[in-house]
């Protein structure tokens, strides 16, 4: 189970995301580039509750841990401290923001499978990618109300179904997408990137069966 | 409060779409100024886009030609991006500007722009994104507070400068030199550490979530030395102000669905949605579209979290026509800027 989330990124997603999990009763970790004492004023009063930390101490210490660092950057953070973690690509290619990057213009796989090639130690998945952190904050709703949005995730299924349970707990509904290759369906582009569904409306987005069997996998899984 | 408007410049549309000419975007613009001017508005803010929709691309020229058209008005860029210019000749286009309004009216408002396309149109690399920001304003603020007109500096993206005069000085001494930040963090512990006046632009989400962002500014300006009345916050969103708020959001939202639409087409967002348009556009939505009383209630409301010393809207894109862009400027002056101050006098 999954008590203390580690952020690598203390940028607007990185702070949205560290926000929505200490109000999700989570302990969190924070990272930027540098050394903890570089953040500790931002982390104090930016996301009041989270504990700022290099970046190896964040990873070490946390249950899961959240990729928050522009796409250009992601090379930044070390493969072998994520060994074995699961991780959370939150992570969009946008030409805008990033320039023109070869390893994903050449590629025709999603930005995750990429990543994933540089983490391959790491247990990847997918998610939190495809709303703003923004709507992050906004957004969420408790279980059951019945303008909660849904969240799609993919990965291997073991890995998301413990993500499943965070982004329930993040005040969203779950919807397991399949494995990492399969986040192609929201990414940047896509119909599903930006827009606000609900998971019965997701999960026909996304091509999957009634959602009333992808809530109870999710919930066995979990 | 000073209440102001800014603008990248918005090339006028045909009726089937299509983009009129760039210069007349840039005509319109110096219009806008020129009324903003005549009915009282407190500042306008100007550029920096290269795009055909958005054509503000030398904030400094359009300024300069400002300043000599306008009697009160404060001008300012809304953002030089100085990671891709060269701050000698940014600063020397302001102080020029400076010289022709007579003094005390010319700021540089300084920024990394929220995209990238001044990095292959001026040849620079994105990998030195943080590199060219940090020594660029570093050498803008050196040839600022130079006390003499010789200036010495050396660093990596740049040749260095040996003793060596950048003129015109400001008529006061020296420009008022704010920081542009969409909501980084880092960018707001930045600005209060070198106690640099900061500059919110907020163009999404509920505009009170940047309070904590506020509260860090100060205390990292307090950390550092840095009080008095440099130490301050204005913030930049988008907005349209017309008789009714009924009007407004008429009016505004076929501009903001064909920004929204270009932005979309770059960064893979979905088709614009009417009812986010109309929820955005309403407390505590950042999109500050409304009739004068509405307006004014939310730029005072968001007062209470900010403190904000200058509010300033951005009416003018997609192809907003003109004369909507206008009446806007004219009730921001003479309606929503009382307003505001009888709402924060009675607080």
């Amino acid at each position: 189970m999954v008590t203390t989330i580690g952020i690598l990124g203390a940028g607007r997603v990185g702070s949205a995301i560290a926000r929505t999990a200490l109000k999700a009763g989570y302990a969190v970790h924070i990272a930027g580039s540098g050394p903890a004492a570089d953040i500790e004023l931002i982390v104090d009063i930016v996301t009041r509750g989270a504990v700022a930390m290099t970046a190896a101490d964040a990873v070490a210490s946390a249950d899961l841990v959240v990729l928050a660092v522009p796409l250009h950057k992601y090379r930044s953070v070390s493969p072998a401290t994520l060994a074995g973690k699961i991780a959370l690509d939150t992570m969009n290619y946008w030409q805008p923001i990033d320039g023109d990057l070869h390893e994903f213009t050449a590629d025709t796989r999603s930005s995750s499978e990429v990543v994933g090639d540089y983490f391959a130690g790491a247990r990847l998945v997918k998610t939190l990618n495809h709303i703003g952190y923004h709507d992050l904050e906004t957004d969420a709703r408790p279980a059951e109300a019945p303008d909660r949005h849904a969240l799609a995730i993919a990965g291997d299924a073991d890995a998301a179904s413990v993500v499943a349970e965070v982004i329930n707990r993040f005040g969203f509904d779950p919807v397991y997408a399949g494995p990492l290759a399969s986040g192609a369906a929201f990414e940047p582009g896509s119909s599903i990137f930006g827009g606000r569904r609900t998971a019965e409306e997701l999960t026909a987005e996304l091509g999957l069966a009634a959602p009333e069997t992808a809530a109870l996998e999710t919930a066995e899984a979990a | 409060m000073e209440i102001g408007a800014y603008s990248f410049g918005d090339t006028p549309l045909n009726p089937d779409g299509s983009p009129r000419g760039t210069a007349e975007g840039i005509r319109n613009l110096f219009d806008a100024i020129v009324l903003a001017d005549r009915a009282g508005l407190d500042y306008f803010g100007v550029g920096e886009h290269h795009t055909v929709s958005m054509p503000a691309s030398s904030p400094g020229a359009l300024i300069a030609a400002a300043a000599a058209a306008t009697d009160r008005i404060i001008l300012g860029s809304a953002a030089s991006i100085i990671s891709t210019d060269d701050p000698v000749r940014v600063f020397q286009q302001f102080a020029t500007a400076d010289a022709i309004s007579g003094g005390g009216r010319i700021e540089i408002t300084a920024g990394r722009g929220s995209s990238v396309e001044t990095f292959p149109l001026f040849g620079y690399d994105l990998r030195d994104y943080d590199t060219l920001y940090a020594e660029k304003l570093e050498l803008l603020l050196r040839i600022n507070d130079s006390p003499s007109a010789d200036v010495t500096w050396s660093g990596t993206v740049r040749p260095a400068i040996d003793n060596l005069a950048v003129v015109p000085r400001p008529v006061n001494g020296r420009l008022p030199i704010w920081l542009a930040t969409g909501g980084n963090a880092a960018s707001s512990a930045r600005a209060g550490r070198l106690g640099l006046p900061v500059s919110y632009g907020i163009i999404g989400g509920e505009p009170h979530r940047f309070a904590p962002l506020a509260e860090l500014y100060r205390r990292s300006a307090g950390q550092a030395g840095h009080t008095g009345e440099n130490i301050k916050v204005s913030v930049a969103t988008l907005g349209l102000v017309a008789p009714t708020k009924a009007e407004a959001l008429e009016r505004f939202h076929p501009a903001w669905h064909n920004l929204t639409v270009e932005m979309g087409r770059l960064r893979g967002w979905p088709a614009p949605d009417r009812r986010q348009f109309e929820a955005q556009s309403q407390a505590p939505g950042a999109y500050y579209v409304g009739d004068p009383d509405d307006v004014a209630k939310r730029i005072a409301h968001l007062h209470g979290y900010l403190g904000h010393m200058r509010h300033f809207l951005q009416s003018d894109v997609g192809g907003l026509p003109h004369e909507h862009l206008l009446e806007s400027i004219e009730l921001l002056a003479t309606e929503v800027k009382p307003r505001v101050a009888r709402l924060l006098a009675a607080k």
